[in-house]
């Protein structure tokens, strides 16, 4: 489904509007219903007994005094989940993950658990469950990890991606490179360079609602999950296949969702609540603390990146080099391939080369987090990026534009750009009023740029066209954003019918064929695809049955703005034919009218986005205040531009408090110390300026409106534009995030 | 024949082989030709990947079509958050 070019030049009806969400009214009064707010009759408690340990052998587990308590219906150790993972490794390290089988890798790490008539009961039965531990060094830091002589979390982990194969065992479970050109011999060319080591912390995505479900499984072997997730279906297939279900068995209903960011695009608790109602024999509710959450659930990767950058005087980058290291949790991932993938995504370079390294540590399991692993990469190479202007002796925003990468650029990963929006992002940056605003003592500003692929992916839409001619829209990417508005939109600008004629839902499992979760900024762009092409089936049929109430050919039946018209000259005379009466008259002229659409989405666009930012700097307490912060980004076409908006301010947002506060804090012990928001510090509303935006549009040419995703990009370029603002502030080079209080102290100290 | 570009990892895995001519009409073809010819690139197969026709990206369609002279370019399958 390609682009129309003369969409660019038409007049929308409905898209790029900014009507009411349909899920607001609900959200604001409290009616809506997240993942704890559903409840079953009969329903127990479920939880979860953690590890205390950052690295343990479990010797034993005995669990006959919490069995024998009076209110305990199930106790659940990894016993009771057998492997049946066939030899899928991702799929035993969910598993393990979700209830530790052999060893206890991090604090946090589930190891038993169980369901009771009430919390009180469940939590006393937690205690009386016996667990021999055998304690082993651990490793928490990344650094520490990679270095040789770490200890060994994995005996089974062998370095892939290097030659020769290795004949030990290590932390580091992949290398990955790509690049282009020679850049050893582009380095030697440069006039300047900066070389840098930097370091990023873990942080959580900081979503206010804990993950919560209720699983019911019935004794006749089908199952229920009623769950706070951002991709339901996905839930299914790996709830199924760890508990040896057929998919079609088990249906999983998504609730509302209190954020998730990456973080809800894993099973952590649902297989365990799964297990405990199939032995228990009743439903069972299973919500997380907030202390659970945080211990063991959905960090982002603490990363180590070293970065070389080589400029000519005319300020051509003529090399670009760098080595990342990043925290994966204490199984294999891929989360330092795709920093090294996107670090330079937004530049045009004859000699580039980036190497990745996954590195195991003794702590959660690394999750998905807004545009995984690419803010680290970016604050990085946009520090390095900042200096090198300077050194160069070029304005930071003219030295990006000479550098930028545009259409027909072999991108830093690999692939020749499309149309992309970075130099205009730096253009507008250029011309906005932001840029030229004065700053005050211990003042700084800073700008910088992010990159994110976006996805599409699998996607199946019912449009159901009832009697009255109003329209129902069954959709299967969970709304994590406001997308049932910006998909009714949609529906209404291709059936040519007001907003308000369109409900839009999101189905559960059985209801609809296979959709991939909401992650990849994909929710839009690739369901927004499937309700256009739902819709143009709906429109084919709803022309079949005018042209049947005016006994006429269907050929000579058009749609146009919600009604069926005759054309030709023996029958042009004839009334046009509403949506509405058309429907009326379904009973009596072949029955229900819908239409359905069952995609694969490929072809998003890649997004670009630049940031502004606008810090004071307390030299005496190393305290930072954000006085002003704009985003400009591309979106290829903005369905609702007030959710596009909201995408833009709530990525800067949460960058911004990565940059600044939020930090995984372990002690020696291997044990997480800020394991709550009072001491894990993410930005409100008091913390912040208003963000303000600047949408673009440069179309995507794979979408017929030319949508491009929104929802990740904006978390990318924050981390750097706040550590280049504070730079300039202070007028030393910072090197590590989060810029607390403490370690700007020590910078201005060092 | 198609000409396809290899991201630096799976070139190691491909006997050093940055760039590689197959005969393949579509993505799937694509995959299956070049499993055969480098057995060591399996693991990486498994573990997904994506292609991208003249910078688009593809992850699923494996029935697209690789046009001729078009520029293919092999990428770990990734995902969002």
């Amino acid at each position: 489904m390609n682009f129309d070019p003369s969409h660019s030049k038409r007049s929308f009806s409905s898209v790029g509007t900014r009507p009411i969400r349909p899920d607001g009214v609900d959200k604001v009064t409290g009616r809506a219903r997240y993942g704890a707010d559903f409840n079953m009759p009969g329903q127990l408690v479920g939880r979860i007994l953690r590890s205390p340990h950052a690295h343990a052998i479990i010797r034993k587990i005995d669990t006959t005094k919490a069995a024998q308590l009076p209110g305990v219906k199930a106790v659940l150790t990894a016993a009771d989940l057998p492997d049946l993972t066939n030899g899928d490794a991702a799929m035993y390290d969910i598993l393990d993950n979700c209830m530790a089988r052999k060893k206890a890798l991090y604090d946090g790490h589930a190891v038993a658990a169980v369901a009771a008539i009430d919390a009180r009961t469940a939590k006393q039965a937690l205690k009386l469950i016996e667990v021999e531990y055998e304690l082993l060094p651990h490793v928490t830091d990344v650094d520490q990890a990679f270095a040789p002589d770490a200890p060994l979390i994995n005996d089974t982990i062998f370095t892939t991606g290097v030659d020769p194969k290795p004949d030990r065992p290590s932390n580091v479970s992949m290398r990955s490179q790509f690049g282009h050109g020679d850049v050893d011999a582009g380095m030697a060319r440069a006039d300047f360079v900066v070389e840098r080591t930097f370091k990023t912390e873990q942080t959580h995505q900081g979503y206010i609602e804990p993950h919560a479900c209720v699983a019911s499984v019935s004794s006749d072997g089908t199952a229920d999950l009623w769950v706070c997730t951002q991709g339901h279906f996905v839930y299914r297939q790996h709830c199924a296949q760890l508990l040896g279900m057929d998919v079609s068995k088990l249906r999983v209903t998504s609730s509302e969702i209190g954020g998730g960011f990456g973080g809800k695009t894993h099973v952590w608790a649902e297989p365990v609540a799964l297990a405990l109602s199939r032995k228990a024999g009743r439903p069972v509710k299973l919500v997380m603390t907030r202390d659970e959450v945080f211990r063991a659930s959905g960090p982002t990767s603490a990363t180590s990146i070293d970065v070389k950058i080589g400029a000519l005087k005319d300020g051509t980058i003529i090399a670009a080099d760098a080595t990342l290291r990043y925290s994966c949790g204490p199984y294999a991932g891929a989360w330092a391939e795709v920093g090294a993938m996107t670090a330079f995504a937004c530049y045009k370079l004859e000699n580039v080369r980036t190497v990745g390294y996954e590195v195991l540590v003794n702590r959660p399991k690394t999750a998905a987090y807004r545009a995984p692993s690419a803010p680290m990469a970016a604050f990085a190479v946009e520090s390095a990026i900042d200096e090198l202007a300077k050194k160069v002796g070029m304005d930071p925003v003219d030295f990006r534009i000479r550098n930028a990468a545009q259409e027909g650029t072999n991108a830093s990963y690999g692939p020749i750009y499309g149309p992309i929006g970075i130099g205009p992002t730096l253009e507008a940056v250029k011309d906005h009023p932001h840029m030229k605003a004065p700053l005050g003592k211990n003042q700084g500003r800073g700008m910088a740029c992010g990159f994110w692929f976006n996805f599409g992916g699998q996607t199946c839409t019912d449009l159901n066209i009832g009697m009255d001619g109003t329209v129902s829209l069954a959709v299967g990417t969970v709304d994590v954003g406001g997308s049932r508005a910006s998909l009714s939109l949609v529906a209404a600008e291709e059936l040519g019918i007001d907003y308000s004629q369109v409900r839009a839902v999101i189905a559960d499992t059985s209801s609809l064929g296979y959709n991939d979760m909401t992650d990849g900024s994909r929710g839009t762009f690739s369901s927004s695809m499937a309700t256009i092409s739902a819709a143009r089936n709906a429109i084919k049929i709803l022309r079949e049955r005018a042209a049947q109430m005016w006994d006429i050919p269907v050929e000579d039946v058009t749609w146009e703005n919600g009604h069926a018209v005759a054309k030709g000259e023996t029958h042009g005379n004839l009334p046009k034919l509403s949506l509405k009466e058309i429907a009326a008259a379904s009973g009596t002229t072949g029955g229900p009218i819908a239409g359905h659409s069952e995609i694969v989405a490929d072809g998003a666009g890649v997004s670009f986005a630049t940031h502004i930012c606008d810090i004071e700097v307390d030299p005496e307490t190393g305290a930072t205040k954000v006085l002003r912060y704009t985003v400009v980004q591309d979106a290829g076409k903005a369905v609702h531009p007030t959710y596009v908006e909201g995408q833009y301010q709530g990525g800067a947002a949460q960058g911004i408090g990565w940059a600044l506060n939020e930090e995984y804090i372990y002690g020696k012990d291997g044990r997480l110390q800020n394991a709550g928001f009072l001491d894990y510090r993410i930005p409100v509303c008091s913390d912040l300026p208003m963000i303000d935006t600047q949408i673009l549009e440069i179309p995507n040419p794979n979408h017929p409106y030319g949508v491009r995703g929104v929802g990740e990009t904006s978390i990318v370029p924050p981390l750097a534009a706040v550590a280049n603002a504070v730079s300039n502030a202070v007028g030393v080079r910072m090197l590590h995030i989060p810029m607390s209080p403490p370690r700007i102290l020590a910078a201005l100290d060092a | 024949m198609v000409e396809v570009t290899l991201w630096g990892s799976l070139a190691a895995a491909a006997e050093g082989n940055s760039k590689v001519e197959i005969e393949a009409k579509d993505i799937r073809e694509l995959f299956k030709r070049l499993n055969e010819r480098f057995p060591g690139l399996e693991p990486l197969m498994e573990r997904g990947i994506a292609v991208a026709i003249d910078g688009t990206i593809y992850r699923d369609t494996w029935s697209k079509e690789l046009p001729t002279g078009a520029e293919i370019y092999l990428l770990p399958r990734l995902a969002g958050g």
